[in-house]
């Protein structure tokens, strides 16, 4: 059989397919071709065939039949096999497996060997998935090799120890004597592992946390490693950027973080060498202020006096006016953990982090917007409240609730003034207001309520407010309460605080049936506006019949508890109204009031809507056999990527036609969603229509075009047609 | 603790994939997959940290990259590494790279998919930063190679001899040597290559 393929000619072959499925059958072949070759227990070519495997096993193709040849290559006396055979073990094997505990004997040899490189793959494959049972055998080997005077193992025993200790928690006391002279080494890798080592020891094991404090004074040994290194001058070997051994300064500050911790003379000890890295070091590259980072970490952590902790938030501080953008985000993560701490510090930074605010970056833009909620007092209220509503004005849309909510709690706590108050949440709603969470709206109908001086003004400017736009819901849905409840303070005029406008009974009526009636209007604000419109019954005193016609309109409304609101206030009106003997209206008598689309089949052509934003004129936009269907438009002034498309469908000939179904497909750039329809008989002679709601969300603006598809039952046979709607009018998308 | 090292192309193709936690295949081709999609979106005016996806670790990790020209390099660590040293980290590794080959570039990366992995072992194990020196690692793989060399390396001696063989410049040999003449030609001894 001829030799196996090199790697480097499979992965040339590879690179040349062009498709998924070449690639796939590529990798098949050449798969069989090494299944075969491990049949015939080639050992020459086992090398190159498990390498080939790793390559296509990170391809993401499936490997797991070379596992037993790892264990071959790892027992065999060449090194290269042992290299790629343990490499294979750690990628393509784990615990789970149980091939894995045959390889715990070759370790064991391997362990042992002359040659250290082969005594490092060892140590590294142990390191890497060794299981609990593995590590509890070889736990011994492992301590021999942190005691040998060879650097290149000693350091990779250290942190093969770290495994162990992780599966075999109980071994911890087993490596404390090696750890006695670990520190004393020269070679800067054994230092660093040796101190990863007894970081792992200290969290996993609050007695030796205790040991390391106080019998092996282990902080002064780390101070007086870590002065070495900042005093020691030019190192060529270590040095990254002028500093040296960056890496080594940051564990071992991270190991004083511990030690420090909840200890006033572990802390005490180290507070000159904190000072001394914190003002010492060169901030112009990252290293340096890696470096940084871990000191102010480090000092907020233990019991350091005043003096260092506020140098550390100046630090901060500085970093938020770094120009490298990970540098900012560092800090304001820093200065978030540590604002419950030490307020005030933090506090002198604050104009520098209400600028992060205007941020391009989103992740900085967030922490940015917690910090000042954090920081928001009495004193600076109005200032960071004109921030942060500017914020929520141009923020992208995930922030927007958490600033509205947070918004809301600050205003709660430390607003000077209701007016204030009062003017702040306004301007929350209006400018976020579909943001808001559905819990603020109670909670803001509360506040309102307790404010008693304010219910003139607020109600006038809430009125304002909907008069333009009505599509978001918290607000209209605090409106309509209000409006319900302080009505008669509306059209009378009363307002203090600001001018008072001219509102007639009708026009309020106006407004909130409007709100009734609109298809952006979700059930529950359905569900304040009649309430509202019911309440002003016994406030305005002209419109008393009108009122009662709308809410009788809704005793037969689809939505149960519309109709179950509306049907228990007529009864009220019966039972409480002594003076009109003509009370209650059928509904089909009244043609002037705007008749919601659920209700009636039976009306004629009319157009349905008064539409709200500045009329926009409707379109045929199919009409052929006898059928035609008609488009109005409505769109919402905040939002205006919605379009909803009310479509009615007539039937000028003689016969109904029956199982009518509407179908619509929109371009790519655009989202439809069609609600359900009226019914499915569209009535002859034009006797009655099929309404439906179609909601178009056009977020790049484009020209709107619709392809419709319409299936209906016509004298006695399945008709069927497809069209394109084109004539749609500029204002129903631009 | 280092959770994962991924190393992949603007297009998302892998050129190193390793993982200090185990995960089944499936899931491994996955986290590679939405670690590509999460880094491609961000702009390179943008911090270099993001928020681990939903399928590698939980709220604790964060991932941690730098895009060198057609690669990304990504490392998925939790709260005990600092953000800033790793960034430092990875900026080790690909200039040891660059040691070992040369202004090393994909092509490097693409063909010694194993020799990138030793040189990344002597850099993290189990998750764990093992050595940060640039010149002890260099010469540490140095002295592998030196001693994979000597038994043949990874394409196994045989190939090796036999091209060997067919280099050799054996000089040219005469067919006919005319004893009769007294003039011998005395061939040309070429030196042998």
């Amino acid at each position: 059989m001829p030799a196996p393929i090199r790697l480097r000619e499979l992965i040339r072959t590879i690179r040349t397919a062009r498709t998924q499925a070449e690639e796939r059958e590529m990798i098949q072949k050449e798969c069989a071709a090494i299944r075969s070759s491990f049949r015939e227990e080639d050992n020459t070519y086992r090398c190159r065939n498990v390498a080939k495997l790793l390559y296509m096993h990170m391809l993401g193709y499936p490997a797991h039949f070379g596992q037993l040849e790892c264990l071959k290559l790892i027992a065999s006396q060449k090194f290269t096999d042992k290299r790629i055979g343990y490499l294979g073990a750690m990628l393509l094997l784990d615990e789970r497996q149980d091939v894995h505990l045959l390889m715990t004997n070759c370790i064991k040899n391997d362990l042992n060997h002359s040659t250290q490189f082969v005594q490092g793959l060892a140590l590294c494959t142990l390191g890497c998935m060794g299981s609990s049972e593995m590590c509890r055998d070889l736990a011994g080997e492992v301590e021999k090799l942190l005691k040998t005077s060879n650097s290149y193992l000693r350091k990779k025993a250290a942190l093969c120890a770290v495994h162990v200790i992780r599966k075999v928690p109980e071994l911890m006391e087993m490596f404390l004597p090696a750890t006695k002279n670990l520190l004393n080494e020269k070679n800067h890798g054994v230092l660093h592992t040796s101190v990863v080592l007894l970081t792992e020891m200290c969290e996993r094991s609050p007695d030796m946390l205790a040991h390391f404090r106080k019998n092996e004074k282990l902080v002064p040994q780390l101070v007086r490693i870590l002065k070495n290194l900042i005093m020691s001058g030019y190192s060529p070997e270590h040095d990254v950027s002028g500093i040296s051994d960056p890496f080594l300064q940051v564990r071992i500050l991270r190991l004083l973080r511990i030690l420090g911790r909840n200890d006033d003379d572990s802390s005490e000890a180290m507070n000159d060498i904190l000072a001394q890295v914190a003002t010492n070091t060169e901030t112009s590259k990252n290293v340096g202020n890696a470096i940084l980072y871990e000191t102010v970490l480090t000092i907020m952590d233990i019991k350091s006096e005043s003096g260092l902790r506020v140098l550390a938030i100046n630090i901060l501080g500085r970093f938020l006016l770094n120009n490298d953008k990970n540098i900012r985000y560092v800090a304001l993560t820093s200065l978030l953990k540590t604002v419950q701490t030490d307020h005030n510090a933090v506090q002198r930074h604050r104009s520098t982090i209400v600028d992060c605010l205007k941020d391009l970056d989103v992740s900085i833009k967030r922490r940015a917007m917690e910090l000042s909620f954090a920081l928001v007092n009495g004193n600076n209220i109005r200032g960071m409240m004109k921030e942060l509503l500017y914020f929520l004005d141009s923020c992208e849309p995930e922030f927007k609730a958490d600033c509205a909510s947070g918004i809301f709690l600050a205003a709660e706590k430390y607003a000077p003034s209701k007016r204030w108050h009062i003017d702040t949440i306004m301007r929350v709603l209006t400018t976020a207001g579909s943001y808001v969470r559905d819990d603020a709206v109670p909670n803001l109908i509360q506040l309102i309520t307790n404010s008693v001086e304010m219910h003139a003004y607020t109600v006038q400017r809430l009125y304002k407010a909907i008069l333009g736009d009505y599509s978001q819901q918290p607000l209209v849905q605090v409106a309509a309460w209000c409006i319900g409840e302080y009505g008669d303070l509306l059209v009378s005029g009363q307002c203090e605080e600001e001018e008072p406008i001219q509102v007639t009974e009708d026009e309020v009526l106006d407004i909130l049936e409007s709100v009734l009636i609109s298809n952006m209007s979700t059930s529950v604000t359905r569900g304040y506006a009649l309430t509202a419109i019911m309440k002003l019954s016994t406030r305005f005193t002209c419109t008393v019949n009108r009122i009662k016609k709308v809410v009788s309109i809704y005793g037969s409304s689809i939505d149960v508890e519309l109709q179950q609101r509306a049907v228990e206030y007529n009864a009220l009106f019966k039972k409480y109204d002594h003076m009109a003997p003509t009370a209650a209206p059928t509904p089909a008598s009244v043609p002037q009031i705007s008749q919601a689309p659920f209700l009636l089949d039976g009306l004629s052509s009319q157009p349905l809507f008064n539409d709200i934003t500045t009329g926009i004129p409707s379109i045929t936009a199919y009409s052929k056999n006898g059928l035609k269907i008609e488009f109005t438009f409505e769109r919402s002034n905040t939002n205006p990527s919605v379009t909803v498309i009310t479509i009615q469908a007539s039937n000028s000939t003689e016969l109904d036609m029956t199982d009518f179904v509407f179908q619509a497909a929109v371009p790519k750039t655009f989202q439809l969603q069609l609600l359900s329809p009226s019914s499915s008989i569209v009535p002859a002679f034009n006797t009655g229509t099929i309404t439906q709601v179609i909601k178009v969300l056009n977020p790049q603006k484009q020209q709107l075009r619709m392809r419709i598809k319409l299936t209906y039952n016509h004298k006695g046979s399945a008709m069927q047609d497809l069209a394109e709607v084109n004539n749609f009018p500029p204002q129903s998308w631009q | 603790m280092i959770q994962a090292i991924l190393v992949f192309n603007n297009h998302g193709k892998p050129r190193l994939v390793r993982f200090y936690q185990r995960f089944p295949e499936e899931i491994q081709q996955q986290i590679v997959r939405e670690t590509f999609h999460l880094v491609l979106k961000r702009d390179d005016n943008i911090c270099n940290f993001l928020e681990g996806g939903s399928l590698i670790g939980g709220s604790d990790y964060k991932l941690i990259y730098r895009h060198y020209a057609t690669l990304y390099f990504v490392f998925c660590v939790d709260s005990s590494e600092s953000e800033l040293g790793i960034l430092d980290l990875i900026q080790v590794f690909v200039e040891t790279l660059d040691k070992c080959f040369e202004n090393v570039c994909e092509l490097d990366l693409i063909f010694h998919m194993d020799k990138v992995h030793y040189i990344l072992q002597e850099v993290v194990m189990g998750g764990m930063v093992l050595e940060t020196n640039m010149n002890e690692i260099v010469a540490q793989m140095d002295a592998q190679s030196r001693l994979e060399k000597s038994e043949g390396g990874l394409s196994a001696a045989p190939a090796r001899a036999v091209s060997a063989v067919k280099n050799i410049n054996l000089p040219e040999i005469p067919r006919n040597i005319n004893i009769g003449d007294l003039n011998i030609k005395v061939p040309n001894l070429s030196q042998f290559v």
